[in-house]
């Protein structure tokens, strides 16, 4: 077999289980491209001879019922991994080494997964163009000027460019299905509550979820399937009764109601996102689904709900770098000094800039005019969903205003940066389940994405219905391997 | 509303973060030009809507309180910049 790291999930696990293809072989393989590819910038730790090491045991003893049978992958460096440098993109974490394993990564490897290294990311998730990692920005595999997005920038270009079969990232506010649209893959976003935030470095806990990122809905299904458990250890997570969502896999989609929100149809929005939006709407009508015209009103108050609500947690959940248990210190000359410089020296601009936000918007006298606010905003996008899933089974809309921007095109400009969250953004503050698949391509060959927005705990509906759309779409990536030495 | 630099001054000390002036004049742009579109919120009258504290529409699970890690203190300091074995060592603070 010549090409293995063009082999989906699916198809790597069926030739481990029919012995055609050893754990060896294919670790090998993802670790001889990833060396090629460093000049993507994907990783920022790399496991690879502890990996072959790992494979090489795997197939003294294979046990071929695991779902993930020796079966190599890279993970976000957002999920703590025990004994392996753990840095959320931050210098502040730069030589932090976890002494415990965050559960879905420890779900993972139960599957008998084996860690390849930790992808780069936006620094503590903050991002959207993978440009605010301490490690520097990652490439989009699509093209050499291009952003990733972000924050699971380095896991979006790393299945993109087949350095490791799937990966996990998390999305705060868009940070798995945005940079899944920008590099033509599939991303899922859980419901909030499907898994478990234990060990996952936070950032704004009432919104995180950690989900898969894949070349194809049906290794998405799997992923998930895998990192999808109660947790004790999460005191938000959810026990409820999850699908075996690759085996309940289907694209009978027939009947079901898909609704088209009107206000998604922002001013400005590039024609080819119109475009791909009007295709994909004819593509779930193909397949036998209804289309409902519905609206989500306070569409446009989601976006300044987030941008109080998430640096409001994330000033409170970064309160604990304080350069005394863990992480990077600066010397000073007292105690509160100590603080202030490790902080001002460890976060970068944008981590410092939403502790700010959130500081300012918690503090005295402030707070019911701009937190206790956005949550009744919040409460208020939350029904606008829970009215028009009265009507319809999922919501189509595209995942993305545009294709992937230029490096350094947004980077000074913090509020035009924000706006291409404007589509994924709703779905976090309400805690619903959505994926971002590849639709289409704009004029310059980029790929462009569509979201699929479903009821909580619904996961295995948004992916069949995805399912159904990949085979009419029959997305092709086009990836051109410049960047391999 | 505009945020003026004693402001960001303020808000830099509740956030523990120190900021030259440079740093402070910067922010000030920054976070203005960001609370400019969260003004946007204030169209909407809320005065009726409760506020939103959970999406999960389950009630938190009770457990006993019971310790689940035992004799971990080396793990827990083994991360810290400076400690003596026992405990995390900071600057001084009472003389």
């Amino acid at each position: 077999m010549s090409n293995i790291t063009s082999l989906s999930l699916t198809s790597l696990v069926n030739n481990i289980k029919n012995k055609k293809l050893s754990s060896e072989e294919i670790t090998k393989a993802f670790v001889d491209r990833s060396e090629k590819s460093k000049e993507l910038n994907s990783y920022i730790s790399e496991d690879f001879s502890n990996a072959i090491d790992k494979a090489k045991k795997f197939d003294k003893n294979p046990n071929l019922d695991l779902k993930l049978p020796g079966i190599p992958m890279a993970v976000k460096d957002l999920f703590c991994t025990q004994n392996i440098k753990t840095t959320a993109g931050s210098k502040i974490l730069e030589n932090f080494i976890p002494t415990y394993e965050s559960t879905v990564t420890q779900n993972i490897w139960n599957e008998g997964a084996i860690l390849l290294g930790k992808l780069n990311c936006d620094e503590f998730a903050m991002g959207s163009s993978n440009e605010t990692s301490f490690f520097g920005n990652v490439l989009n595999p699509i093209d050499k000027g291009l952003v990733p997005g972000g924050s699971s920038g380095g896991s979006a270009a790393a299945v993109s460019g087949q350095l490791t079969p799937v990966t996990i990232g998390t999305d705060t506010g868009g940070s798995i299905r945005q940079p899944a649209s920008f590099t033509g893959i599939v991303g899922l976003k859980p419901t909030y509550g499907s898994c478990s935030r234990y060990g996952i470095v936070a950032f704004a806990s009432s919104l995180d979820q950690a989900g898969p990122m894949a070349q194809n809905v049906e290794d998405c299904a799997l992923l998930q399937e895998v990192i999808s458990s109660y947790d004790k250890k999460d005191s938000t997570s959810i026990d409820f009764k999850r699908n075996e969502y690759s085996k309940e896999l289907t694209k009978d989609i027939k009947g079901k109601k898909i609704g088209i929100p009107k206000e998604y149809r922002i001013d400005g929005m590039p024609k080819e996102i119109e475009d791909l939006w009007q295709k994909g709407i004819q593509y779930v009508k193909d397949c036998g689904a209804e289309i409902i015209d519905i609206s989500l009103p306070n569409t446009s108050y989601a976006l300044p709900t987030y941008y109080i609500v998430a640096p409001a947690e994330a000033s409170s959940n970064l309160a604990r770098y304080d350069g005394v248990k863990y992480g990077f210190r600066a010397n000073g000359e007292n105690l509160i000094d100590m603080y202030e410089k490790t902080r001002s020296e460890g976060f970068g601009a944008e981590v410092q800039r939403r502790i700010m936000i959130g500081t300012y918007v918690l503090s005295s006298g402030y707070y019911d005019a701009y937190y206790l606010k956005a949550q009744k905003v919040r409460k208020l996008i939350k029904n606008d969903f829970d009215e028009s899933y009265k009507k319809v089974d999922a919501i189509l809309t595209p995942s993305t205003p545009s294709s992937a921007f230029k490096i350094g095109e947004k980077k000074d400009d913090p509020v035009s940066m924000y706006l291409n969250d404007i589509f994924t953004v709703p779905v976090n503050l309400a805690g619903l389940p959505a994926i971002s698949i590849p639709a289409g391509h704009d004029a310059s060959g980029y790929p462009l994405g569509l979201q699929i927005i479903g009821k909580v705990f619904k996961e295995q509906e948004i992916l069949n219905i995805a399912y159904a759309m990949e085979e009419k779409i029959s997305f092709k990536n086009k990836i051109t391997d410049w960047w391999i030495k | 509303m505009s945020i003026d630099l004693k402001t960001i001054k303020h808000i830099s000390k509740l956030s523990r973060i120190s900021v030259d002036e440079q740093k402070a004049k910067k922010l000030a742009g920054d976070l203005n030009s960001i609370f400019e579109f969260i003004e946007k919120l204030n169209e909407l009258n809320t005065d009726k809507v409760e506020p939103l504290t959970s999406v999960a529409e389950t009630t938190l699970k009770f457990r006993s309180d019971e310790v689940q890690s035992k004799n971990i203190k080396e793990q827990i300091i083994k991360n810290s910049p400076e400690n003596n074995d026992d405990f995390f060592v900071v600057p001084k603070v009472v003389e």
